[in-house]
């Protein structure tokens, strides 16, 4: 059998991908980096014009809110992701398929939808407000939307199903055995869960906060409508630059910065993932 | 062990609530845009289809449901297509730095969003490509690329090398095997990446937002921009609409992937 004759000239195939991306997606970035950071004039003058744009007083204030906000969303989802992950691995009859149920409809709704659904619960008089009333819990409606923690529950919501569905391919792979064998030997629950089972996800834990960390970074549409006017991430300080006061530099350098940052933890998650598996599949 | 049926119980119970929880505000918004009201309160005091009909009866709505439908068809075709060639070449071939070439095809997934709108948005100006659908169109297609690569790399693993040497050497010629063997096993995994490619593009606000001028804005950016200056009743028609595209994807789906098993 000539394998060469037959499949070898398949990278062929790959052209066409590749072109497109290449024209659509990547010459774009390039053009939009050297013609904007080009305008603004030497090379001196643009690392003035990045020193003045990053010690801004607005780019930091959105930076530290896009970290806090990226990393706490990261830390709420893994917690929240793990027991249903979980339940996912060690399932497969009917609850199996019920519980992956309540995670894809979410994952596949659109991100606008999503987050107008929680700014109708979280309103003033809203679902949730009226519902903690009603059972007394509180006396008088919190401020849930147009804040934090507004940002919060939507970016958790938005993010929660890559978490889970990362976990679950890592949990998945773990011989349910050996938590028997844990057992089996007298350790209890707790101890066998975070001396055997737990330490074995911990490649799954390290691929799904980093995806779910990357994607937070670069959030844009659940902030800009459920935060507050204090509440500014770094990609809207970004299209701010743009439709508002058309600063095409200031545009560049703030994205230049989130683009790295973006980059550089994907080349991390490039070594630790297999790349197949990255939403989920 | 005492023990252990506390743990399970309570994954149990933290299983149901975030279950609920999960589904609640898509099926609240799906109830609410039955509603009867001029404001969103749950439950609504009467049912009807008021919003339905503003919805479908509106020319705005109406456009923006076109412009959607053109630029998601676009994007299908384009994707699904490239994708597919990529995906096979992928699978059948050793191109060296094959996982370096799959991350960087996977990118678009990765850079933010509004960095990706903008640098398109940048080159679109000069070229006057702004509220050109095809335009549009060609740049969700990256967007859903990944996806169908994902999707396709998966299918694909399922279709036996041998069968493809068998034909070959039975005497087809390549494009034979292609368009006789390959498509025909692959098939339901190439439905299913061109529905969710479909989705993407039909669902995706960012680039849209950008890139669609005022004569051709999608479903989402009018969404977006109602939920900036006020949120009429009729989002919730217009978000149980697209909640009802995504519930239709993801039961053929669903049915697609119960023919996969059934091949094997």
């Amino acid at each position: 059998m000539k394998r060469v004759s037959t499949f070898g000239g398949s990278w062929v195939l790959l052209l066409p991908a590749i072109v497109l991306l290449v024209v659509v997606f990547l010459a774009p970035l390039v053009w939009f980096y050297i013609q904007s950071l080009s305008s603004i004039g030497t090379f001196s003058e643009i690392v003035e014009q990045f020193v003045a744009v990053l010690g801004s007083k607005a780019v930091l204030t959105a930076l530290s809110n896009t970290n806090w906000i990226s990393l706490l969303v990261t830390l709420l989802v893994l917690v929240l992701s793990y027991p249903l992950a979980y339940y996912l691995a060690t399932h497969s009859d009917w609850r199996f398929s019920l519980i992956l149920f309540c995670i894809v409809v979410p994952y596949f709704t659109s991100v606008i939808v999503r987050t107008y659904s929680w700014m109708i619960l979280l309103g003033r008089n809203g679902l949730v407000n009226n519902l903690l009333l009603t059972l007394g819990v509180i006396n008088e409606p919190l401020t849930l939307l147009y804040s934090k923690t507004g940002i919060l529950i939507g970016m958790v919501y938005v993010l929660l199903p890559y978490m889970v569905l990362t976990l679950y391919a890592s949990l998945k792979a773990i011989d349910p055995g050996l938590m028997r064998a844990a057992r089996g030997l007298g350790a209890n629950w707790w101890f066998a869960f975070t001396r055997v089972y737990f330490p074995l996800s911990l490649h799954g834990v390290v691929s799904g906060s980093l995806i779910v960390f990357i994607l937070a970074l670069g959030f844009f549409i659940t902030p800009a409508l459920m935060g507050g006017p204090s509440d500014v991430m770094l990609a809207m300080l970004v299209e701010r630059a743009v439709e508002v006061t058309f600063d095409w530099a200031s545009a560049a350098i703030m994205s230049l910065l989130l683009l790295v940052a973006t980059l550089g933890l994907y080349a991390i998650y490039y070594r630790v993932t297999d790349l197949r598996r990255m939403m989920g599949g | 062990m005492m023990n252990d049926v506390v743990v399970t119980r309570s994954l149990n119970i933290y299983v149901a609530i975030a279950g609920v929880t999960l589904l609640a505000p898509i099926v609240i918004v799906t109830i609410l845009a039955f509603g009867n009201q001029g404001y969103m309160r749950f439950p609504p005091e009467a049912y009807s289809l008021r919003w339905f009909e503003t919805f479908f009866g509106d020319p705005r709505w109406q456009s923006a449901l076109w412009s959607s439908t053109v630029i998601a068809l676009i994007a299908c075709v384009v994707s699904t297509l490239l994708g597919f060639f990529a995906a096979y070449a992928f699978v059948r071939s050793d191109v060296r730095g094959k996982k370096l070439l799959l991350s960087f095809m996977l990118l678009p997934l990765i850079v933010p969003h509004v960095i990706t709108a903008i640098a398109m948005y940048f080159m679109s100006g000069p070229f006057k490509l702004v509220g050109n659908v095809f335009w549009i169109g060609i740049c969700h297609a990256c967007i859903a690329l990944p996806i169908v690569l994902l999707i396709l790399l998966s299918a694909l693993q399922n279709v036996d090398i041998n069968l493809e040497r068998a034909a070959l050497s039975l005497g087809s010629s390549r494009f034979g095997v292609f368009t006789k063997v390959v498509v025909p096993l692959a098939l339901p995994g190439i439905i299913s990446a061109a529905l969710f490619a479909f989705l993407a593009s039909f669902d995706e606000l960012v680039i849209s937002l950008f890139l669609s001028g005022v004569k051709s804005e999608t479903l989402p950016v009018r969404i977006w921009n109602s939920l900036h200056l006020q949120v009429e009743p009729v989002i919730a028609a217009v978000s149980a609409f697209l909640i009802g595209v995504t519930g239709f994807i993801l039961l053929l789906d669903t049915l697609l992937r119960q023919l996969r098993v059934a091949q094997k």
